[in-house]
């Protein structure tokens, strides 16, 4: 199910990951900023993409901004975003 | 066994991917005062995701849950237990139908999810005064319940006194839930000790809790993990002294003696069963008798 608001999840504080999403018209839109996006950008989009892929998520424009998050972190925060984004929280 | 658990606040990733190198026999994942109401469902979704991706290496796992009062408590229950933690930390625990209330909880959230019935333990947080008169029948509510944990700040905030160093505000607190847990046939923890900076304070206070004969002491700073690991192990002393009580024992049956004497000092249950305690935990932390 896609989200139906805008809504964050997560900080920027070291080891954690600030997320934001928020309706858009289709598919997938990932803006990642990384201070290890050249060696772990991929990973973290993969990440990223397949947590909302099992929350059913189709359309949605999402920003990442990684402060060093663990891929656990990073599930989680992602999995926040879209539950305040669908009114769930 | 557990000397030491170490609160983690529940929404700070930085501090729990480093929960399995900070030297704690338990970590408490804190879902309650640590989280405000705002982030509690991100805290959720963040314990279980450490909880179910991260290997703490032989440590405990504990989840401090809202309390029963809270619109929160259900849902933590609903995320946390298919991760099998080790305990439930179950905060302002007052009386037995507190802890039977989030029993049958649990009971039902098992087998909606396809649980093992029961496999999940309750410690309840005594920090009120109802808590600490009801400590009793609190401990003995289900055999879930596994232990008693003592929360001196609340505690003295419901008595209306002053949290000390000292600690002689809780002194019958800390009595009553040591007699009550034991009575129940139960462990028991005592309260973090919060000046993080004070050495010799956290070392007293430790050796304070052990001699009144709690099982162990919780944290809210890793720098005090090691004081009370230390505090709560046996000593080098100890260990050999309860070999030796355990060979005078076998001694004594091998002469047909009904009792026998160990450095001037009769041998009895109690002290047996004391060696026997100390010995099964030296052998759980890998320390030897000494030749």
């Amino acid at each position: 199910m896609n989200v139906i608001k805008r809504a964050s999840s997560g900080t920027m504080e070291s080891s954690d990951v600030y997320v934001e999403i928020e309706p858009a018209q289709s598919g997938l839109e990932i803006l990642l900023e990384s201070v290890v996006k050249k060696q772990f950008g991929e990973e973290i989009e993969r990440t990223v993409r397949e947590v909302l892929s099992e929350e059913g998520v189709e359309s949605a424009s999402v920003r990442v901004v990684d402060r060093g998050a663990l891929e656990c972190v990073i599930r989680a925060r992602v999995e926040t975003a879209v539950r305040r984004g669908r009114g769930e929280a | 066994m557990r000397r030491s658990m170490l609160f983690l606040p529940g929404n700070n990733p930085n501090m729990l991917i480093n929960a399995a190198v900070l030297g704690a026999d338990a970590v408490i994942f804190d879902l309650e005062d640590a989280v405000s109401p705002a982030e509690k469902d991100a805290a959720r979704i963040l314990v279980r995701n450490t909880m179910r991706y991260m290997d703490l290496s032989g440590c405990e796992r504990i989840v401090r849950i809202n309390s029963v009062d809270t619109a929160f408590w259900q849902k933590d229950l609903l995320a946390i237990l298919p991760e099998k933690p080790d305990l439930i930390l179950l905060p302002k625990t007052g009386s037995a139908e507190d802890v039977l209330l989030a029993e049958r909880f649990m009971d039902e959230a098992e087998e909606s999810l396809g649980l093992e019935k029961g496999a999940v333990g309750l410690m309840p947080l005594i920090e009120t005064a109802l808590g600490v008169e009801n400590a009793f029948a609190i401990a003995s509510a289900t055999p879930r319940v596994k232990a008693l944990f003592l929360g001196a700040e609340d505690l003295t905030a419901d008595l209306q006194c002053k949290r000390t160093k000292e600690s002689r505000e809780i002194e019958y607190a800390r009595t009553r839930l040591v007699v009550a847990a034991r009575a129940a046939g139960v462990d028991v923890y005592d309260t973090p000790f919060t000046d993080v900076n004070d050495d010799e304070g956290i070392e007293l206070d430790a050796l304070t809790a052990k001699g009144l004969g709690f099982t162990g002491k919780a944290s809210i700073s890793p720098r005090h993990v090691e004081v009370i690991n230390r505090v709560f192990t046996p000593t080098l002393e100890e260990i050999d002294y309860a070999y030796e009580v355990m060979d005078a024992i076998e001694e004594a049956k091998r002469q047909g003696k009904g009792a026998i004497a160990l450095y001037g000092k009769m041998i009895d249950a109690p002290i047996v069963a004391r060696a026997e305690r100390t010995i099964a935990m030296a052998k759980a932390l890998g320390l030897e008798r000494r030749a």
